[in-house]
């Protein structure tokens, strides 16, 4: 049980690093709360499992600082650090029956057998593999196999974290449910620190009640799930949450006010920094509705989702996209759509102006 | 899941069916035939029934070449599995190294056979081959073509040369194909290098390892060529093994009968430890 901070954490897999897309990591600085159930959420390649790496300490930072609990213990390796890490394939031992795998690492660290017997038949009621414990670990299904390697980070009561790397990739999509419940009635029962790393936002929302959002190398946004839908902090967080993802349109500061299609818009404050290289808005698709007046689009695709209709409009700036009841009236070839003030942001550079 | 019944399918096997026909099923035919018949030439042959087999099943030169074939076979598979392992383990798995030893691990293994044999019968040579003159330098007694525990040695040690390539080869290919997730998720549960090795490595070339012993067997029993070259089964018949008494015989004495009985016996000894091999080492992949 530790309090995890990473300071200004860099890395690269090369040895010569000349620009940013040398990097894997770039400046990462976190605090994660000791038992807290953290997401980490990004598109592939944008440096998660590599942060996690470092976390466990398979891999060396090239910069920066891993401290548990304010210690820091960049140098040591992933058994001093006492963590468990749960990969996207399970990892088992094939050769070993269930019950050795469970067992596997509290041998290795030297516990006595009746310890062992006591832990493996306590984690295996709780995963619910009491029944297939002498069975060889090799026969198992894909998910019981991924039970396995959650066990083998569950059995030693003494881990700073329990690290997920994309644990659900290989399991079928009614089971990815069971087992995503199962971790977050897990993480309640043993309160520990728990890392989860997805692509997938829903599985990110359901598990984390904070989401670490990551883009090329960096942290973009941390917050709640309501946080990053409702007030993204960098234009990656709006497109990448959200389905549609959030409409980023070019746009213009004039005198403290933005300026879209020659409309200026309502703002509460007014914008003091003007010296960004491009300016966007940023409006969800949820927020935007039709009125007399606004800003003219043309309607050129509905599609039914069921419960919503996703209408493509496009108008002269570029396409926007915008989220109605099934039930609403769409108007037909041109309208008129107003953004609802509340949710409408102003991006410098990609970075939110507030 | 449903199969679709589909005869036409037999006519895609035609073809194959055919060219095996001809290069395999006709030939071991021609050998059944000739294992129960007599022949002086001139293609005249008398019916002998099972005699050639009673008689080989029984000859104590049959029982001689087939023991060291055996102690051979054994031999070499007890030093190239070990060894192989233990050099593809050793391999570097990544930059520039592995192309420099996949070639060096290759190269033996281009070699023609009978230039294998003839290089290291002048390299064992006693008086002029290198290994043959330092060995006799640093006061060794040896010379392989005279004291048959030389002999042995020289062709085991050629052929431990020859071949354990092929072991690193598929052990190498066994070890890469192994996901880096075994080892990160061994190194956080604390394994030591024996554990790994126990534990993942060796499961996990299982495949390739049962490939490579069926493969080594096959061929360290049906050895020929480069023994014949070497030693030709000398001293006396120290070496002599199966194939080259099966020549010997067929060849040499025009037994074709006989040499037919006895390949047919060879044929089937060859088949059934393979058999056994296989079915031993795959016992439990029923189960997964």
């Amino acid at each position: 049980m530790a309090k995890i901070t990473l300071k200004d954490l860099s890395h690269s897999y090369l040895t010569k690093q000349s620009n940013d897309a040398d990097w894997a990591l770039r400046g990462v600085d976190i605090d994660w709360k000791d038992g807290g159930a953290y997401a980490l959420l990004g598109p592939s390649g944008c440096g998660k499992t590599t942060l996690l790496n470092i976390i466990s300490g398979l891999l060396k930072p090239t910069k920066g600082k891993v401290l548990f609990d304010d210690k820091d213990i960049t140098a040591l390796n992933p058994v001093e650090r006492d963590i468990a890490q749960i990969f996207q394939f399970p990892v088992i031992y094939d050769t070993m029956t269930v019950y050795e795998n469970l067992a596997f690492p509290l041998k290795n660290r030297g516990l006595s057998k009746t310890e062992i017997d006591s832990k493996v038949k306590e984690i295996g009621e709780m995963l619910e593999l009491t029944s297939t414990l002498n069975n060889k670990a090799a026969g198992l299904t894909a998910d019981g196999k991924q039970k396995i390697s959650l066990g083998r980070g569950l059995v030693r009561s003494d881990v700073n974290v329990i690290m997920f790397d994309e644990p659900l990739t290989v399991i079928d999509p009614h089971l990815k449910w069971v087992l995503r419940s199962k971790l977050k009635e897990l993480h309640q029962k043993i309160n520990r620190t728990m890392i989860y790393v997805t692509h997938d936002q829903i599985e990110a929302l359901t598990f984390a009640d904070q989401v670490v959002v990551m883009h090329e190398g960096q942290i973009v946004q941390t917050g709640t799930p309501v946080e990053l839908f409702e007030k993204p902090k960098h234009t990656f967080v709006g497109h990448f949450i959200g389905s549609p993802g959030m409409n980023i349109l070019p746009c213009e500061i004039e005198n403290g006010q933005i300026n879209f299609e020659g409309k200026i818009l309502p703002n509460s404050t007014s914008i003091k920094k003007t010296n960004f290289s491009k300016t966007q808005l940023g409006i969800r698709p949820e927020f935007i509705n039709f009125s007399d007046e606004g800003i003219e689009v043309k309607i050129k695709r509905v599609s039914d989702t069921g419960r919503h209709k996703v209408i493509d409009t496009e108008c002269s700036s570029g396409s926007i996209k915008i989220l109605a009841n099934a039930s609403a009236e769409i108007p037909s070839d041109s309208a008129h759509i107003t953004f609802d003030q509340k949710y409408t942001y102003l991006y410098g550079d990609d970075w939110i102006i507030e | 899941m449903n199969k679709t019944l589909n005869q036409k399918a037999w006519f895609f096997v035609i073809p194959v069916f055919a060219l095996v026909a001809f290069n395999a099923v006709v030939p071991l035919m021609t050998v059944v035939n000739y294992s129960f018949q007599e022949t002086f030439g001139s293609n005249v042959f008398q019916w002998e029934g099972t005699r050639w087999f009673k008689e080989i099943l029984h000859s104590e030169r049959f029982h001689a070449s087939l023991g060291r074939q055996f102690i051979f076979t054994f031999i070499i598979l007890l030093i190239q599995l070990p060894l192989g392992i233990a050099i593809a383990l050793t391999m570097p798995k990544k930059g520039w190294g592995v192309p420099v030893c996949l070639i060096l691990m290759s190269m033996p293994l281009l070699i023609p056979w009978n230039v294998v044999g003839a290089m290291w019968n002048i390299f064992a040579l006693p008086d002029i081959g290198f290994l043959g003159n330092s060995l006799n330098s640093l006061g060794f007694d040896y010379n392989f073509t005279q004291q048959s525990g030389d002999a042995w040695f020289t062709t085991i040690l050629m052929d431990v040369w020859h071949w354990t390539s092929l072991v690193v080869l598929l052990s190498y290919a066994g070890l890469n194909s192994i996901q880096p997730a075994y080892y990160q998720a061994a190194e956080i549960d604390g394994a030591g290098r024996w554990d790994i090795f126990r534990y993942i490595e060796l499961p996990k070339m299982k495949k390739v390892l049962t490939l490579a012993i069926l493969l080594r067997f096959m061929d360290s029993f049906m050895i020929y060529t480069e023994p014949f070259v070497l030693t030709g089964g000398g001293p006396g018949n120290a070496t002599n093994f199966l194939s080259l008494d099966l020549v010997k015989m067929a060849l040499g004495q025009f037994d074709l009968g006989p040499a037919a009985a006895m390949s047919l016996i060879y044929f089937l000894i060859v088949l059934l430890m393979c058999w056994v091999f296989y079915s031993l080492m795959m016992k439990d992949e029923g189960r997964t």
